[in-house]
């Protein structure tokens, strides 16, 4: 039987408009065999979140470097949690500061990705996250 | 060259509150910086004010939250601008933002024929890399000729656009295709200030442009080299421009902020150094020099008189200063500008054939060729053949070295957007409103914006205001995310 591709979600939410890395992430994931729904810049929680439940995606990845990153992370959270999303993964990167992942742990944002992290990295991370979820 | 006039020292600057960014600004200027370059905020980019419900969370955070001409003034507060010269990193919203540094100007006293400064106002470049714009391109390139026309006019030591190449090279690009697509945006830029009257001798000589200054130093150096070489030889050939001043390509450098690393920090002060030394070695005009935790925050104090040091050194210690153009003649840096060159016009070729820069926007052109690079880029790295000292090699693990960052506190915000209110309470609202609806009839029609704008902010409409007023008539652009 063949295995369901993990689908993800890879937005920009608010005006921070550095896409490199979120495009580069998201070309990745393809070329590792994943299917991504790109959504691109300026999106909200809200419209992200909606494509999540519309794509029923197994992972959602956000990319900020405005510095906004617990407003976005928080709402997200928070609409995943209320429409049934609560068990897929919330993930992201950019400029968050060490401080301030300690924080998304304890609102259940595992882990985040920064300058110089491996795509590898977040390859494995997503697939883990899959296969302890037996799905 | 640098005898007679050395390149100004200008450090990219701006967070939080109008009044801190002040403060910074003095700083500067009394470590020895000799112009100035101002941040605004995103909601500012964006053109929107800090009250905007998609502002949340993000004024003051990556700059200065200007929403009024109020902020201006706080801005350049006990800055003399008659004397120093100016450069605003601002594109969608550029000519309200000019229409309030131009009002601020006018309320101190200070002419307008003695400004001297830059605003980057490249919304092409928008498009393809920055991403900060409002409208579709054709109003966006109207206001930037009504912008260039009314600086011939009233503004003449004002460069009334910064053609950039910075920004396209920090998205992914190659030194080529940032080579490339900038000057292609520049031509562009030139075929619609000729197709809205001017002739070529009346805005090209303030022109001016703007290049990243990256890791590979003789690239770098080659790739400045090539890029007036290039203008040059279109600005006579093509656009028959008969004042050597159209004919000169001069730009503002920026050391690679793509190019820092978050780990071992402090080691960026040499990537910056480097870099620094190419651009000044490739004969840049106006340089800023990236802070050591720029990776990972606005730069503190500290980092940016470091930053700031290091022009000073390559200045005044290290001699190379003294020759124009040192490098030339070398066997390596003319075979690396000629085919630098030869390159570029491979795809001055390929962008008239997509139609032009506009259509090849459309097309999403540049944003994959860029997306490609950058991808290429960091697999490179995945598979060290681009070596990263203390990210993919040399690598300090175990190690975590916390520099002093600097944070933007919640609380400017809240602070921001209490006087936003209290200015909209004081201000003539019947001034406000006529003199918005006067700037909507005179964008569906075809006269020049400035004067409309002018008279806008000074009964202190806010920018968002202006940017919903105009929107009325422009519309807004929604991208399509090419990757």
């Amino acid at each position: 039987m063949a295995e369901q591709r993990i689908k993800v979600i890879i937005a920009k939410p608010g005006l921070d408009g550095h896409d490199r890395g979120a495009k580069v992430v998201a070309r990745a994931l393809v070329e590792a065999g994943m299917e991504v729904v790109y959504l691109g810049l300026q999106q909200t929680p809200e419209s992200i979140v909606r494509a999540a439940v519309e794509e029923d995606a197994d992972v959602v990845g956000i990319s900020i470097l405005s510095g906004a990153h617990m407003t976005h992370f928080r709402r997200i959270k928070e609409l995943m949690d209320g429409q049934g999303l609560g068990d897929r993964l919330l993930t992201g990167g950019g400029i968050i500061p060490t401080k301030d992942q300690a924080k998304l742990k304890e609102i259940g944002v595992e882990k985040v990705f920064g300058p110089g992290d491996d795509l590898q990295e977040i390859i494995d991370y997503i697939r883990h996250w899959r296969a302890a979820q037996g799905r | 060259m640098y005898r007679g006039k050395l390149w100004t020292m200008r450090q990219f600057s701006g967070m939080g509150t109008p009044e801190q960014t002040n403060l910074r600004y003095k700083f500067l200027l009394e470590k020895g910086q000799t112009g100035l370059s101002v941040a605004f905020d995103n909601p500012t980019l964006y053109g929107r004010d800090s009250d905007h419900p998609l502002s949340q969370g993000e004024v003051g955070k990556t700059g200065v939250a200007v929403d009024t001409l109020d902020d201006m003034e706080r801005l350049f507060r006990d800055i003399p601008l008659a004397d120093v010269s100016t450069s605003m990193t601002i594109n969608a919203p550029a000519a309200w933002i000019f229409a309030m540094f131009l009002a601020n100007a006018e309320n101190h006293g200070i002419p307008f024929a003695r400004l001297q400064g830059t605003l980057q106002n490249d919304i092409l470049k928008e498009y393809i890399a920055q991403k900060e714009w409002i409208f579709p391109p054709e109003p966006h390139l109207r206001l930037i000729t009504d912008l260039m026309v009314f600086c011939r006019d009233h503004v003449p030591q004002w460069n009334t656009i910064s053609i950039s190449g910075y920004h396209i090279r920090e998205a992914g690009s190659t030194a080529a295709q940032e080579l490339a697509f900038t000057l292609a945006d520049g031509f562009c830029y030139v075929e619609h200030a000729l197709k809205a009257g001017m002739d070529i001798d009346e805005f090209a000589p303030r022109l001016s442009f703007f290049f990243n200054s990256h890791l590979d130093f003789f690239e770098e150096i080659a790739k400045l080299r090539a890029a007036r070489r290039i203008w040059a030889r279109h600005m006579k050939k093509r656009y028959k421009a008969k004042s050597p001043r159209s004919w000169l390509c001069r730009f503002h450098v920026q050391t690679a902020g793509c190019s820092l690393t978050a780990q071992q920090p402090e080691i960026n002060v040499v990537r910056t150094a480097l870099e620094a030394l190419a651009g000044v070695l490739g004969g840049c005009q106006s340089l800023h020099t990236n802070s050591m935790d720029e990776a990972l925050a606005l730069p503190s104090e500290k980092a940016v008189e470091i930053a700031l040091r290091t022009q000073q050194i390559i200045a005044f210690e290290s001699g190379v200063a003294n020759v124009i153009d040192p490098l030339g003649g070398s066997y390596y840096v003319e075979r690396l500008t000629r085919d630098l060159e030869e390159e570029a016009e491979r795809y001055f070729k390929r962008i008239d054939a997509l139609g032009g820069v506009v259509r090849a926007i459309e097309q999403g052109f540049f944003q994959r060729e860029i997306t490609r690079a950058a991808y290429e880029y960091q697999m490179g790295l995945s598979r060290r053949k681009k070596i990263l000292v203390g990210v993919n090699e040399f690598v300090n693990t175990g190690q975590r070295l916390e520099i002093p960052v600097l944070e933007i506190d919640e609380s400017i915000e809240r602070d921001q957007i209490r006087r936003l209110a209290e200015i909209k309470e004081r201000r003539d609202n019947q001034a406000v409103r006529s003199r918005l609806e006067a700037l909507r009839k005179a964008a569906a029609g075809s006269e020049n914006l400035i004067p409309p704008l002018l008279e806008a902010v000074r009964v202190h409409a806010a920018l968002g205001e202006i940017s919903e007023a105009l929107v009325k008539v422009f519309g807004e652009y929604r991208e399509q995310p090419f990757y």
